[in-house]
């Protein structure tokens, strides 16, 4: 087939590793960069950010047949922002402190690419259990790229792990690890490592 | 005086001490994607520091009046149609709605009007134009107005909310513009192969976010000299 869409485990394997958000997309910048100062606050962020991506998904794809294509962003960003709007009020409601740290963060995902990008590529196309699994898949990946990020800069500006202390007492704490200096030169770096071996990958298999 | 001088404390603490993109992390995509020559760039932060005071302007409004606990039109609403007066009548449940709404139509009308007056500067923006809509920047500077209208007691006047805006888009038009004169520079430069593109770009973020951290107590300063001065 000329047109082939991906199945529903393909959707689902390619969230993950192989088209892995902030790895090979390079989208979602904002939260990556500005919530992984710890790891508490970047789990968070990944699990509103998947709530709304899956019920994003899931209200696209039931409403594909009624979309008209001027119009289509317009009533993607409404349906993200009304669940973003949930989010926050349910994260107000039972994790205040964590709500609050997050500040304005939570309603910034509003305007994160990643879910726009879903609605666009995957649910406004495919049905539902496909659209399901490709929101699944996509955050299984945005939070495996947060928390890769947060745990760098965690252990390295802070000596511990989800609060936990993991390096010994005299571990000089690297300040800028949790400033913001520290997140760009994360994912900087993070990036060269998985294009590194992925460039490897690919030179092998020429081989 | 004392206006003035919050006034100088909100724009500097936007533009430069918690600049929006290498503070805040907002407006990272642009901040990427646009980088890559000046002239782009700068019209890239002219037009968003433009669309952030529009949407500034429109969502103070909206928040001023209608979204904000005790904000006088819904309540006269209620009481009008006899709801109890001792009830608060709080709508801020609907803003992110409404500024996703504001944003997306002050763009279109940017759109428009940058298609009509300057074609060459449309064309070279290509997709980046639209997507001003998903610039965290702008949903951002209205999500702070909205933070200063929360309390009753002492609320954001609209001038402060527009120099907040401004603060906030020549603060992006600088990083960006920084941005590109590095990245032009960073053309001739041989960089590792891995980390040719996104990486060395948010390494020299990195670099370039450490040397915004030296603005930290500027106004504070900026206050001090002014009330020398004045003495």
């Amino acid at each position: 087939m000329a047109t082939h869409e991906p199945t529903a485990t393909e959707r689902f394997v390619q969230g993950i590793l192989p088209e892995n958000p902030v790895y090979r997309q390079l989208l979602g910048m904002c939260p990556t960069l500005a919530v992984t100062g710890a790891m508490e606050p970047a789990m968070t962020m990944a699990a509103a950010t998947a709530f709304v991506l899956i019920l994003a998904n899931v209200t696209v794809s039931l409403i594909r047949g009624l979309l008209k294509p001027h119009l289509r962003i317009l009533v993607f960003t409404l349906t993200i922002a009304t669940f973003v709007t949930i989010a926050d009020r349910m994260l107000a409601a039972f994790l205040y402190e964590m709500s609050k740290q997050l500040g304005p963060y939570v309603p910034l995902i509003i305007v994160n690419c990643l879910i726009i990008s879903r609605c666009e590529i995957c649910s406004s196309k495919q049905g539902l259990f496909t659209a399901i699994a490709d929101g699944v898949g996509m955050s299984i990946g945005f939070a495996l790229a947060l928390g890769s990020i947060a745990t760098v800069r965690e252990i390295l500006g802070s000596g511990k792990w989800f609060g936990l202390a993991v390096l010994p007492e005299g571990w000089p704490a690297w300040g800028i690890m949790v400033l913001p200096p520290g997140a760009f030169l994360t994912l900087g770096l993070l990036l060269g490592i998985a294009e590194w071996i992925g460039q490897s990958r690919a030179s092998r298999a020429n081989q | 005086m004392d206006t003035l001088i919050t006034l100088i404390q909100i724009g500097i603490g936007a533009a430069l001490i918690n600049n929006f993109v290498l503070h805040y992390f907002v407006g990272i995509c642009p901040f990427l994607g646009v980088s890559r020559r000046i002239d782009t760039a700068f019209g890239m932060g002219c037009a968003v520091t433009f669309v952030i005071s529009i949407a500034a302007m429109l969502s103070w409004t909206f928040t001023y009046f209608i979204l904000r606990p005790e904000a006088p039109l819904p309540a006269w609403v209620w009481q009008t149609c006899g709801g109890d007066p001792a009830v608060t009548v709080d709508l801020s449940v609907l803003s992110y709605i409404m500024y996703i709404f504001v944003i997306a139509s002050s763009v279109q009308f940017v759109e428009m009007y940058v298609r009509k007056f300057f074609p060459p500067l449309y064309k070279s923006f290509g997709v980046f134009l639209p997507l001003i809509t998903t610039n965290c920047a702008i949903l951002f500077a209205c999500l702070e107005i909205m933070k200063h209208l929360q309390e009753p007691a002492k609320l954001w006047g609209l001038h402060e909310a527009l120099t907040l805006a401004v603060g906030g888009g020549v603060g992006f038009t600088i990083a960006i513009t920084l941005m590109a004169g590095i990245r032009e520079e960073l053309d001739m430069c041989d960089v590792p192969k891995p980390l040719a593109g996104a990486g060395i770009s948010l390494i020299t973020a990195g670099i370039l976010a450490m040397a915004f951290m030296g603005f930290a107590g500027v106004d504070k300063g900026i206050e001090r000299t002014i009330g020398m001065l004045l003495q």
